[in-house]
């Protein structure tokens, strides 16, 4: 594949001013016992920031090692090397009370909500409460205040097996915050649930983030979860950290062959078959070239084949397209084909008028 | 049925229950405390020791092996060390309650090894101690595990004390074979196995409502 990867939007600017971040991951990594006496890697050299009050997303696919990356940062697992510093201290380096104590302040949510089945709704929430050494009548007074929050009200005294997925993910995410913590994680939290369950707990867990300035980090293996809720993303393969950035970006332009095959499950950036099957990476005689065209934030909206047409009196050849929104910002992809001897032209036109290209082949 | 022998299995029956209620209560607080270690002390969890494990599983294991009947006059010194006589339903008590610690130790172990690992996982993230975990996560997570466990350890419990009658601790089973065994006295057997089958019966049912009771991972209608 050929990028072609001009013009930077200065509408991204404001984003070179770092904010501070409260979980820090610096050249961390993690080797694991194998089973034959050979180390298993499961981190190398993993960097990563999370600035205050953000909502930063983890993709990678099962084994990259996102499970172990966010079992780090809550001391649940020590590193071989480097520092996890979370709101200024090394979790790392903590002595087992110490470290207990500064859990308080990380909640985690599961994919598999790991509630207690023998105890209802409220009680669940109270259980960081308890352990914490809340008494009785401040349990009681936070516990409401947690099931009004995540809409839970009427259903305090049942037990797990009474509610439905989303519902406990709710009473998951009501006791991941009992505790008023500063930084939730969230381990492949919607991974278990249908998307319309999904799309209500990204909701919430939204809202938390806006209302309560909680900073989220999150791992999963969507790329749902990432455009619905995620500010930022880090992209994660084989123990490695291979694309991180603002996710709006990051998957616009995307550089890493992992992060393209994430978008690729995406609706509107595969090709067609008949097209996909045409495909050959060299130009012949009488062929098209086909171009993928990224249509980025105030240009999405843009008639821009119709001024190729008007102007260059250029014919272009739709094949595929979507309009889709990435991080709250309208991101459209548009495949056409175009006569080879006028590639050159169409490019230089396209790139003039800040539109991403791509040419990804050619057909006969 | 002459009223000798309803006073006699009346009697009898009474120092069965004695001797399996004792005999179950002491186990009970020996063997919990035991399989809850059992259960966590492997490597890698909440109270990793997996030397002292080992060690400990095997003396359970040996304890298990050896067959009833030897482990009471094999005990005998220590029995006379404990109850202050070798003879006698109180002294019974004694290898009851060494026969069934082991079992009901593994029995719990069992039923917590049962509770998911994501619980203890949870627990942990929001900065539960092990015993906290142990406390209000394990044991009531597994406890209709262990009240089923322990019915069957009570069960057990009232097969062993046929047997105490070696040692003369009375019950049901020694009146069984004295009367109705070297006696002959069928109607006598007959009587002995009948109260035993009902005594099952109600532990049984007992065990197995109350655990139902606990176990909300099912949705009762």
């Amino acid at each position: 594949m050929n990028a072609h990867l001009g013009y930077l939007g200065d509408q991204h600017a404001q984003r070179l001013v770092p904010a501070e971040s409260i979980v820090r991951l610096e050249k961390v990594s993690k080797t694991f016992p194998g089973r034959d006496g050979q180390p298993v890697t499961a981190l190398q050299e993993v960097s990563l920031a999370v600035p205050q009050g953000s909502i930063l997303g983890v993709i990678g696919r099962s084994g990259a090692g996102k499970s172990t990356l966010i079992r780090l940062v809550n001391g649940l697992e020590k590193p071989t090397a480097g520092k996890v510093i979370v709101d200024g201290s090394d979790i790392a380096a903590l002595p087992e009370a110490a470290l207990r104590h500064a859990r308080r302040s990380i909640g985690m949510i599961f994919q598999h909500f790991n509630l207690l089945s023998s105890r209802t709704a409220a009680q669940n929430i109270a259980l960081p409460l308890e352990v914490a050494g809340y008494d009785k009548a401040e349990i009681k007074a936070r516990v409401e205040e947690l099931l009004a929050l995540v809409g839970l009200t009427d259903k305090r005294n049942r037990y797990p097996s009474e509610l439905s997925g989303g519902q406990k993910q709710r009473v998951g995410i009501a006791r991941a915050l009992a505790t008023k913590p500063k930084v939730l994680l969230s381990d492949e939290a919607t991974s278990a649930l249908d998307p319309e369950t999904t799309r209500s707990i990204l909701d919430l867990l939204a809202r938390i983030n806006h209302e309560l300035g909680l900073t989220i980090l999150l791992i999963t293996h969507e790329m749902a979860v990432i455009r619905n809720i995620a500010r930022e993303v880090a992209v994660i393969e084989g123990g490695r950290i291979v694309e991180q950035g603002d996710v709006f970006e990051v998957f616009t332009r995307p550089q890493h062959e992992v992060t393209r095959s994430f978008l690729a499950d995406e609706s509107g950036r595969a090709l067609p078959p008949y097209v996909q099957n045409r495909l050959t990476p060299e130009a012949t005689p009488g062929s098209q070239a086909v171009i993928r065209i990224g249509f980025r934030g105030p240009h999405a909206t843009d008639p821009v084949l119709a001024r190729l047409a008007r102007d260059l009196n250029i014919e272009t050849n739709i094949l595929s397209g979507s309009v889709d929104e990435i991080a709250g910002r309208p991101f459209g992809t548009l495949v056409v084909g175009v006569p080879e001897q006028v590639l050159g032209t169409t490019l230089d036109f396209l790139n003039k008028h800040g539109l991403d290209t791509e040419v990804l082949g050619h057909v006969a | 049925m002459s009223p000798e022998m309803i006073n006699l299995i009346a009697n009898s029956t009474g120092e069965t229950l004695y001797m399996v209620a004792v005999a179950a209560l002491i186990a009970t607080a020996f063997g919990l405390p035991l399989g809850v270690f059992l259960a966590t002390s492997g490597k890698g969890e909440l109270f990793a020791a997996p030397w002292v494990n080992r060690v400990i599983g095997v003396i359970v294991n040996a304890t298990r092996s050896t067959p009833f009947i030897i482990l009471v006059v094999a005990i005998i010194p220590f029995t006379r060390l404990i109850a202050g006589t070798s003879i006698g339903t109180n002294a019974a008590i004694v290898p009851l309650t060494i026969a069934a610690t082991p079992f009901i130790a593994r029995l719990i172990e069992g039923a917590i090894r049962e509770v998911d690992q994501g619980l203890i996982e949870a627990a942990r993230a929001f900065g539960a101690t092990p015993l906290q975990i142990v406390r209000k996560v394990l044991i009531p997570e597994a406890l209709p595990g262990i009240v089923l466990g322990l019915t069957l350890a009570v069960v057990s419990l009232l097969g062993f004390s046929a047997m105490v009658g070696a040692v003369g601790g009375g019950g049901l089973g020694d009146l069984g074979i004295r009367y109705g065994y070297q006696r002959f006295m069928p109607d006598m057997m007959l009587a002995v196995v009948v109260v035993l089958i009902v005594l099952v019966q109600a532990v049984q049912t007992i065990g197995d409502r109350l655990a139902r009771h606990l176990n909300k991972r099912i949705r009762h209608a």
